[in-house]
This record gives structure tokens, C-alpha cells and sequence, in this order.
């Protein structure tokens, strides 16, 4: 029996393995994906399966999970029936290292007001707006650890709204990005405050691991050189202290639980058999949509759990400019700007006039389209598709926004068991059911405007606003009523009361005090920020819960 | 490159189609994209994915060369989407799945034997005649001219050069200059 088995090894496992094997824990780390990170024999050795190959990883699943095997199904509401699509639904890669490995690394702290919404800003109707039970500056030193372990290069300075920090960051910034220079200067001509953005990608060598060297495959690629700060630090951390044991391709299929504390999992192993370990704490990191699933499988019954997801509703606005920008060099994102997430005088009447008491946006990221073959399946075939491909209009000559929307927790949106649908394994999939709020529609619909007119500024000849999810597009593609921003969260959102709320403070499930959800699952809002850092930060302060 | 799926009739039906689609495929070899996925289980291992992390065209060793081993789960999706799950059980857990050869010698036979040797018109119109089947081409065909050469198309890296594209870039990268200037 060991002493904590971790589910899942992305951001949120990786850190609670680290900071268990730290303090003298055995912990059996399981994932369902394969390992393409950290060599298992010598864990001091990285491995080096990740290239700049946009077939690899942008059409073939290379960093899972294949929708044929583990499809999800979602609808958008009950009305529609069972479900209305089967396939890949805001799929985070299922690899060893998790979310972290696909991110182009942009990590963000929330700010104060993030926490305590409701009583700043007063409640949502049809919603679940709630304050966390955690407060900014309670996790401030979880933040400023989960930087240094990752490795996050930013400009303590640079953003006026940012919440005060104990220290600067543990690196610089890197190489802006051409367009980045561009839209930021118009966005300040503007009166908005862009800075250069938190990033988990070297600047400089730290850790062990190079700096970034700018080659541009960032965002849905694994890094070829580990610049990035994916959980391969604190993996290798877990793993060289000879109490950590990694097992890739297991897939944990059911939470044993006796008399409210869990005894162990049981796990379908790579050849397809089933076993059961055992441990005396059981850690769920396998994501905002898996760990639900996983509760729900193992036959907990909390109403809650599930509900309340979340996934930012993105506002992506698109200009075409005269000049190329080449959006293939650097790391996907430089810059971002908060203003849309602090409340004016124009965006407080649009909300009144929308039917809100008041309403927020997201985080700005200054971002560029992806590479040639995404872009070449958008332009229609024949003669003029070899001057389409020069001209460039959807890649070299394209540059824009993404808002990353705070969207509302409602209770209507969440994670349940398909009845019909089974994963490879025969177990059934998680079915999504999601719909947008007013709120972040209302949202989208006042900032819009006003990115498009960042891009007027730089001299745009076009611009085109489109959001995820749309639900005039047919699904299947990008853009469709499946919201597409890998940044899922809620489903077992965190409290003090149970009957409020599916685990504690501390990520403690109320049912079962030996099982603690370690992921993006326990947040209480989405806020308008990546959520990666603070589920880091949140995981390293339930872990030392643990421990200490 | 020995075919691996394809014909030769099939092939020269797919080359000539493909350059309908986009001008150029066939000098830069796209069908050789596409036959090399669709036999992609000819070989060992199977063409499904590259290895890594450097092409050697900006120094390193070419890990590209070699295809990764797939797990026995990889071998299971990509069988089942290229070959169809053919009533095999372990393939048929959500139901039938229409593999990907199957659905090129349907569409390959609706083209025509002939379809090489019509004029352009007659390509145009027996393409548009098929718009699932060609949609899936065009797919395959943007892979095959815009993705890594290792995989077949973009031969001599002409689907790049055309566009100015310099593909994969490490373990070089971009200068910052390279970055932050126009």
C-alpha cells in the first residue's frame, strides 16, 4: 500500500506528487495516456518525442486522447435529446504531463476581486455565483511557489491591475512577438494597458532546461527542447526521489470507497487487466471533465458534482493586415491586456441595457492564427488556391484577440454519465451539457467592438469576430456549439457547506475526507484568466495540507 | 517511394486529382502523402507518427526519419479509422466505423478510371459531383503539401518554399530579431 495514489499527470498531479514524495510520501502516479515526457528509467533524462510537426500534433492526436477510443458526447441543453454530438468535446491532451504539455504556457495569476465576485459585484441571476472560500492573499504564497516550480517569465510592473506579489517573477520576459508590437501599441493609443504576458516558457536557462529559442510550435505542441514549462520539473522532481512511481496507460476506472474514506482505486492496465492498489489518500487531477466522470463512476452521489461547468467563453477577433507579421515565429502569445476584465462606465451601461446588474470579459491575449496546413484547409480548392496560400490573408497576414471570457457557473451546465456511448474500454464517457449565460454573451458582445477597433488602429483592412462556442455553426468543426478553450472548470466546485459545494477548502471531497480533487474541478468561477496557475497553487496548498 | 496502398491506376487517378485541388500536388508527390497513410500498417512501424525532436534540416540528428512505435491502443484507432472496424468487436464498441480505404476506393471509383486523361472541366465537374469525398481529399491533400516532407508530400519542400514557409525550425528557432521584426 502506498501512501497516496495521484490520478492523472498533468499540472495539478504533478505538483501534489512533488510536494508528497518531498515530504517522505510513496505515491503511485497513474495516467491513461502515453509517456512522452520523462524518461522512466532514468527520470533525470527527458525524453525527446515532441518535434515541429504539424501533422503529429495538430492531426493525428499525437498527445491524446483519440476521439474514436474516448469520444465524449454533448448537447447543449436537455431538450436537445441524449446528445446531438459524439467526438472530441474540449479535450485536454491525455498524456503524461496533461494540459500542460499542449499549453503555449500562458500563466496569469487571478487578482483579489476573483474571489469574492458576488459580494463585490452582487449576484447573477440563474446562476451559482458564489465567493471562493480562499482568498487572494491566503494563496499568494502558493502562486509565487507554483511560478518558480514551473517557471514562469513575466513582468512583475507591467499590468496596472494586477494583484500585489510577494516577489518578481522568476525570469524575464522573452522576444515579443512582431504583431504582439503591433497591437500593443495600438491598444495603449487606445487607452488600454497590455503587457507582456506571464508565460511558462524559458527566457533564460532555469531549471536544468534551456531557454525558449522562439520556433513558434507552442500552442498545441509539445516543446522539443523543454523549454516550456509543462510538469516535466516537478515529475522529475517526484520521480528522482525514488518514492514516485509513474504508470503510464493505466486508466483508473472506479474509487474504492468503504464507509466514507476511500481504500484505493482500480485500474485497467495497458494490456486491457484489471487490478486494484491501494493507498491511505487518493488524489483526482484527471481534469474538470475525467474527475467528475470518475466520482460518478465509482458511484459517489453528491448532486453537485458535475454541475457548474465551466470553460471561458472566447471572443476571437480577427484583422487583416497589409503587412506579414509571421506568426509562426515565437510563442504563440506575448502580450495580453486585463481591461475588459475591470468594470467602466461603458461597459457597466451595457450591461444595464443587456439586463445585467454588471458584467466582466476575460483576459486579452495578442494572438496569431496557426499553421500552414489549418490555414490551407480554409481557403477553397483550385486555381486559386496557390495564390491564396502566397497572399496569405489567414496566417502571415493575420493577427488578432482572444478574450478569454468569464463565463458563468450554472448549475444547468455539467459533466454527466453517457448512457449509450462507451470508451474503449467499455466504461461510459463523460456527456457534456452547455450553454451560454447572458452574461458572457453580453460581454462579448460590448468588447468585441472595441478589439476590432484596436485592430482599425493598426490599420486593419478587415476584421471578423467570431466566438467559441457559436451556436450557429454545425458542429464538428473549430468553431462550433462545443466551446473549444481546453480551460474546463467547476464541476466539483469547492466550499464550506456540503450542501453547497462537493469538496472543502482544501479540495477535500465532504464524503470521503481521504479523497482530495487536486484540478481545475474545485474552482468556484472560471474568472477570465487561464486557469492552469491557479490550479497549481491550489493543488500545492492541499497538498501541504497533507503533508504538514 | 513503393506504393504501399494505392494502384497505379488508383494513384494516377488521386495525382491528378489532388493537382485539381491544388496546383503543384503533384510535383510535390501529395498522393505519396496519402498512400503513405492509407498503408500506413504496410510497414513497421506504422507511418502514423514521425519521430522526433528534429528534422536535421537545421542541424541535430533527423529523428524525423524513423515512424514512433504505437501502443497497443494507438494501433487500435488507427487501424479502426484506417481500415474500418470490419466487424471485429474490439473495434465495434460504439458501433460500425467506415474506414478511410474503404472510403477511397468508393470515391476513387466514382471519379472514374478514365479521370486522369478528361480535360480540367470534366476533373472539376466529377469532383464537385462527390463533395464528401473530395472535401476528404482536399483534407488529406493540405496535409500532404503543407506537412513535414517525412511524410511523404511536400517533396524537396516545395509546398513550403511556395509559401515562404519555413516549417520546422529546430533546434535553429528564430533570433529575437527574428521575432520581434518585421
Amino acid at each position: 500500500m502506498s501512501d497516496a495514489i495521484v490520478v492523472g499527470s498533468g499540472p495539478g498531479g504533478s505538483a501534489v506528487a512533488d510536494v508528497l514524495t518531498a515530504a517522505g510520501w510513496s505515491v503511485v502516479i497513474f495516467e491513461k495516456g502515453r509517456n512522452h515526457l520523462v524518461d522512466l528509467d532514468d527520470p533525470s533524462r527527458r525524453r525527446s518525442d515532441y518535434s515541429n510537426d504539424e501533422i503529429k500534433f495538430t492531426v493525428r492526436h499525437f498527445l491524446g486522447p483519440d476521439p474514436l477510443l474516448e469520444p465524449r458526447t454533448f448537447r447543449q441543453r436537455e431538450t436537445d435529446g441524449d446528445r446531438v454530438f459524439v467526438g472530441d468535446v474540449n479535450n485536454l491532451p491525455s498524456t503524461v504531463g496533461g494540459g500542460g504539455v499542449h499549453a503555449d504556457g500562458k500563466l496569469p495569476r487571478f487578482r483579489e476581486e476573483d474571489f469574492r465576485l458576488r459580494s463585490e459585484h452582487g449576484p447573477i441571476d440563474d446562476t451559482a455565483l458564489a465567493d471562493w472560500p480562499v482568498t487572494y492573499d491566503e494563496l499568494e504564497p502558493f502562486y509565487a511557489d507554483a511560478e518558480r516550480l514551473i517557471g514562469v517569465a513575466g513582468d512583475a510592473g507591467a499590468n496596472p491591475y494586477a494583484a500585489p506579489r510577494s516577489g518578481p517573477y522568476p525570469m524575464p520576459p522573452g522576444a515579443p512577438m512582431y504583431g504582439a508590437t503591433l497591437s500593443a501599441d495600438a491598444a495603449e493609443r487606445l487607452g488600454y494597458h497590455p503587457y507582456a504576458a506571464p508565460t511558462g516558457a524559458n527566457s533564460v536557462p532555469y531549471d536544468g532546461r534551456p531557454a525558449c529559442n522562439n520556433c513558434g510550435f507552442c500552442a498545441f505542441y509539445g516543446c522539443p527542447i523543454h523549454a516550456k514549462g509543462d510538469p516535466v520539473a516537478p515529475l522529475q522532481r517526484a520521480l528522482l526521489t525514488g518514492r514516485a512511481e509513474l504508470r503510464p496507460e493505466t486508466f483508473v476506472s472506479k474509487l474504492n470507497v468503504t464507509n466514507g474514506a476511500a481504500t484505493g482505486v482500480d485500474y485497467v492496465d495497458a494490456n486491457g487487466s484489471t487490478h486494484v492498489e491501494t493507498a491511505r489518500v487518493v488524489v483526482l487531477a484527471a481534469g474538470a471533465i475525467e474527475t467528475p466522470r470518475l466520482l460518478m463512476l465509482s458511484g459517489f452521489e453528491h448532486p453537485l458534482i458535475g454541475r457548474h461547468l465551466m470553460c471561458h467563453f472566447q471572443t476571437i477577433v480577427m484583422g487583416g493586415l497589409r503587412q506579414r507579421v509571421h506568426p509562426h515565429r515565437g510563442r504563440s502569445v506575448t502580450h495580453v491586456h486585463d481591461d475588459h476584465l475591470v468594470a467602466d462606465r461603458p461597459s457597466q451601461r451595457a450591461a444595464r441595457e443587456a439586463g445585467l446588474p454588471w458584467f466582466r470579459g476575460g483576459m486579452v491575449e495578442h494572438c496569431g492564427p496557426g499553421g500552414p496546413i489549418q490555414e490551407a484547409k480554409i481557403y477553397p480548392w483550385g486555381e486559386t488556391h496557390t495564390r491564396s496560400m502566397r497572399t496569405s490573408t489567414f496566417r502571415d497576414r493575420m493577427w488578432g484577440f482572444t478574450m478569454q471570457g468569464e463565463d458563468m457557473p450554472q448549475a444547468a451546465n455539467r459533466v454527466d454519465l453517457d448512457r449509450r456511448v462507451r470508451d474503449v474500454r467499455g466504461f461510459p464517457v463523460a456527456r457534456v451539457t452547455y450553454d451560454s449565460h447572458l452574461f458572457e454573451r453580453a460581454a462579448s458582445a460590448h468588447y468585441g467592438p472595441r478589439l476590432a477597433a484596436v485592430l482599425d488602429e493598426i490599420g486593419a483592412e478587415w476584421t471578423v469576430t467570431t466566438t467559441s462556442p457559436d451556436a450557429a455553426f454545425p458542429y464538428g468543426g473549430f468553431i462550433s456549439p462545443v466551446p473549444n478553450s481546453k480551460h474546463v472548470m467547476g464541476t466539483t466546485r469547492m466550499g464550506t457547506d456540503p450542501s453547497t459545494s462537493v469538496v472543502d477548502p482544501y479540495g477535500r471531497v465532504h464524503d470521503a475526507p481521504n479523497v482530495v480533487v487536486a484540478d481545475s474541478s474545485v474552482f468556484v468561477t472560471a474568472s477570465g484568466y487561464g486557469p492552469t496557475l491557479t490550479l497549481v497553487a491550489l493543488a500545492r496548498r492541499a497538498a501541504r495540507a497533507l503533508v504538514d | 517511394m513503393a506504393r504501399l496502398f494505392f494502384s497505379e491506376d488508383e494513384y494516377l487517378v488521386v495525382a491528378a486529382a489532388c493537382e485539381r485541388l491544388i496546383p503543384g500536388a503533384a510535383d510535390a508527390l501529395v498522393a505519396d502523402y496519402i498512400d503513405g497513410f492509407l498503408g500506413a500498417f504496410a510497414v513497421d512501424p506504422p507511418r502514423i507518427w514521425a519521430g522526433g525532436p528534429f528534422s536535421g534540416r537545421h542541424g541535430g540528428t533527423p529523428g524525423f526519419a524513423g515512424f514512433m512505435p504505437l501502443s497497443r491502443m494507438d494501433e487500435l484507432a488507427w487501424r479502426t479509422r484506417i481500415e474500418g472496424s470490419l466487424g471485429m468487436r474490439e473495434r465495434e464498441f460504439n458501433g460500425p466505423v467506415v474506414g478511410l480505404q474503404e472510403r477511397y476506393r468508393d470515391g476513387l471509383e466514382a471519379l472514374g478510371t478514365d479521370f486522369a486523361t478528361v480535360d480540367a472541366d470534366a476533373q472539376d465537374a466529377r469532383l464537385r459531383a462527390d463533395e464528401a469525398f473530395t472535401d476528404l481529399l482536399y483534407e488529406h491533400a493540405c496535409e500532404g503539401m503543407y506537412g513535414a516532407p517525412e511524410y511523404g508530400g511536400n517533396r524537396d519542400l516545395t509546398g513550403w518554399q511556395a509559401i515562404g514557409f519555413g516549417g520546422d525550425v529546430q533546434p535553429r528557432g528564430y533570433t529575437d530579431d527574428e521575432v520581434s521584426l518585421p
